[in-house]
């Protein structure tokens, strides 16, 4: 790299610990890394890897307890509650395995959830919540309701709230879990394709043909970084 | 987010649950109800009762005899009260500012005519007594002057007397009616009044109280004293001067209970107000604790409701909601919840005032202060018993909701 460029994400010396009861369990061992704008990085593990715990702290959902998470340059360790859910409406776009959507809410109020609470006027909602649902190919089923549409739809109405803010990270946490496996193969597709148009993507999995998908894998073990390698998989190579 | 908003979102969220909802709800629906039920009837009742007494005019004072202290039987077969009282109130001081006085004797009587039987109240008046109560008469003449001074047998029949005793638009001047099997001719027949409480003018006949006492009585006491002062005003006044007249007249030692005691219509209106209102607060609180016992279902209901949504808390503060959106969301909605329930239960309860009225033909009064009061206590049963869930729900953690199956 010739310019030093700001990474989107940069972990620094991150450790987590939870305490139950007298009993500490460290989750998190003095992991750093940084990630930068278009990558797509999966994080792997087996459970108890930390690579949930990886997952709230860079999504923001969780403190971690020691060192320093920069996003964008900027040190959201020590935000406080709301400023780390700003963070996580304008920064962050989450797409998780299951309970992704809201019931009983039509598909297009999902995608405007998070421009709700950005206070983005009502009108300009609907243009950009659509615009990102033609974007999965579901503009049509706008208003149906989220329970009457299949599991491939809801992961890509998920994925399109996801980039409806316009995020830094999209942030998927094992986002074909539920999904049969052409169904997760035509997921994954579109995350390329999103990667392609210049979204930065991390991808939790513990499916290896999953993370074959990302062009680059950092693996975890009991809490410390085991391997961050450049895929050459095929399955990245060849798509 | 907009409150607007949160409102729509609220309403979807309980629209969803249609049956859950209208459960929920229903404490507050009979609640509300009941409340807006029995202050609207207890002001029904009370303009009934209250227009009755004004009819009957404010500037009445009515005189017994014995000491209402006593009790209501102080005054039974008291017999301390005599046409010489009647009259001197009348006569002896001009400046007591009164209008008019008639002595009352009164007893139940057996009365035949036409081969009909009923029993009537038999009032023995003055002349002045069609003007003190406002009756006028629809055939003859009341009884009059010469009636009272000549102990004349005559008789004049209460609106319903004469059609039960001799039918419907029947001309029954002159026409004699045997009251305890002595014969009394009927001069004239009063007005229809309607009924009163326990009595009903249309029931009565009006005889000459000297007739009555004489004839039918053998009594030289009379009931009671009713007085006409010249107007509203002054009735405190005159009912003091009056007092310390029949004292003086009576010998009462200085401080000792009188044997007579005086009532105005004013007094029997205050006392009225005073009675119905301590009756509607006595009952509306009863009510009120149907509200409370709602309140706490409706927190029960929004507390299961947090847990079954932990997950979708979850899901909305990964999507940016700060803890005052979700408190708000669930406020919202039990908000929601008390306000349709409280515009549930003031339609049922103004529905059922406007048939209970109907049937009891009672004025239909619902007043503005009550609606609002429904309004204003759901809204607070809202928040209060909301704010708790609500708390709740703002106060998860986002992982801990994410994670919670």
């Amino acid at each position: 790299m010739t310019t030093k460029q700001v990474p989107v994400i940069s972990f620094q010396n991150i450790s987590k610990d939870y305490i139950t009861g007298t009993q500490t369990y460290q989750a998190l061992k003095d992991i750093s890394f940084d990630i930068y704008k278009n990558e797509f990085v999966a994080i792997m593990g087996p459970s108890g890897s930390g690579k949930s715990t990886t997952m709230h702290i860079m999504g923001a959902l969780d403190n971690a307890t020691d060192g320093q998470y920069f996003l964008k340059g900027k040190d959201i360790t020590e935000y406080d509650e709301d400023a780390l859910a700003e963070i996580r409406n304008r920064e962050i776009g989450f797409i998780f395995q299951s309970f992704n959507l809201l019931p009983r809410t039509s598909v297009l109020k999902n995608v405007e959830r998070p421009m709700m609470y950005a206070d983005i006027p009502p009108d300009q909602r609907k243009d950009k919540a659509l615009r990102s649902l033609k974007l999965v190919g579901l503009e049509e089923k706008a208003e149906n309701l989220s329970n009457h549409i299949s599991g491939g739809q809801i992961q890509r109405v998920a994925i399109a709230r996801a980039l409806v803010m316009n995020p830094s990270i999209i942030l998927a946490d094992e986002p074909t879990g539920n999904l049969d496996s052409k169904t997760a193969h035509t997921i994954m597709d579109f995350f390329q394709e999103l990667n392609r148009q210049g979204n930065t993507i991390v991808l939790i999995t513990h499916e290896d043909d999953i993370a074959a998908y990302a062009k680059r894998v950092i693996r975890l073990h009991d809490g410390t970084i085991k391997s961050d390698t450049i895929n050459s998989d095929k399955t990245h190579a060849n798509r | 987010m907009q409150i607007g908003e949160l409102f729509i979102t609220a309403l979807g969220a309980l629209r969803s649950n249609i049956l859950r909802t209208l459960l929920t709800m229903l404490g507050i629906i009979i609640g509300i109800a009941a409340v807006i039920l029995i202050i609207s009837l207890g002001q029904g009742a009370t303009k009934a009762i209250t227009d009755q007494i004004s009819s009957f005019g404010t500037n009445l004072v009515i005189i017994f005899p014995g000491s209402l202290s006593q009790g209501p039987s102080g005054t039974a077969g008291v017999k301390t009260l005599t046409v010489a009282d009647a009259e001197a109130i009348l006569n002896t001081n001009p400046s007591l500012n009164i209008q008019s006085v008639s002595p009352v004797v009164t007893r139940s009587f057996q009365v035949v005519a036409n081969g009909q039987k009923v029993n009537s109240s038999i009032q023995g008046v003055a002349e002045s007594y069609a003007a003190i109560q406002t009756i006028s008469t629809t055939q003859g003449t009341f009884v009059t002057a010469d009636n009272v001074s000549g102990l004349s047998r005559v008789a004049v029949l209460g609106y319903q007397v004469a059609i039960d005793l001799f039918g419907e638009g029947s001309e029954v001047v002159g026409q004699i009616v045997k009251i305890d099997n002595r014969s009394f001719r009927v001069i004239g027949v009063a007005d229809q009044k309607g009924a009163s409480g326990f009595v009903n003018p249309d029931d009565y006949i009006y005889v000459p109280y000297t007739t009555a006492m004489k004839v039918l009585l053998g009594q030289d006491f009379v009931q009671t004293i009713l007085v006409e002062t010249k107007n509203t005003n002054i009735i405190d006044q005159t009912m003091e001067d009056i007092r310390s007249l029949l004292i003086t007249r009576h010998k009462i030692a200085d401080g000792a209970d009188p044997d007579f005691s005086l009532r105005s219509s004013k007094d029997a209106l205050s006392t009225l107000g005073t009675v119905t209102g301590l009756l509607t607060s006595l009952l509306a609180g009863i009510a009120a604790i149907s509200l409370v016992v709602g309140g706490i279902g409706i927190m029960n209901i929004m507390l299961v409701t947090v847990t079954e949504r932990t997950k979708e808390v979850g899901l909305l503060k990964a999507l940016g909601a700060k803890r005052r959106d979700i408190l708000l969301q669930f406020l919202i909605e039990s908000v929601v919840l008390t306000v349709s329930g409280g515009a549930i239960g003031i339609a049922i309860g103004v529905g059922a005032t406007y048939g209970i009225t109907k049937v009891a033909n009672i004025p239909f009064i619902v007043s503005p202060s009550s609606l609002a009061l429904a309004v204003g206590v759901s809204t607070i049963v809202g928040l209060i018993f909301g704010i708790y869930p609500a708390k709740k729900a703002a106060d998860l953690q986002p992982i801990d909701a994410l994670r919670y199956e």
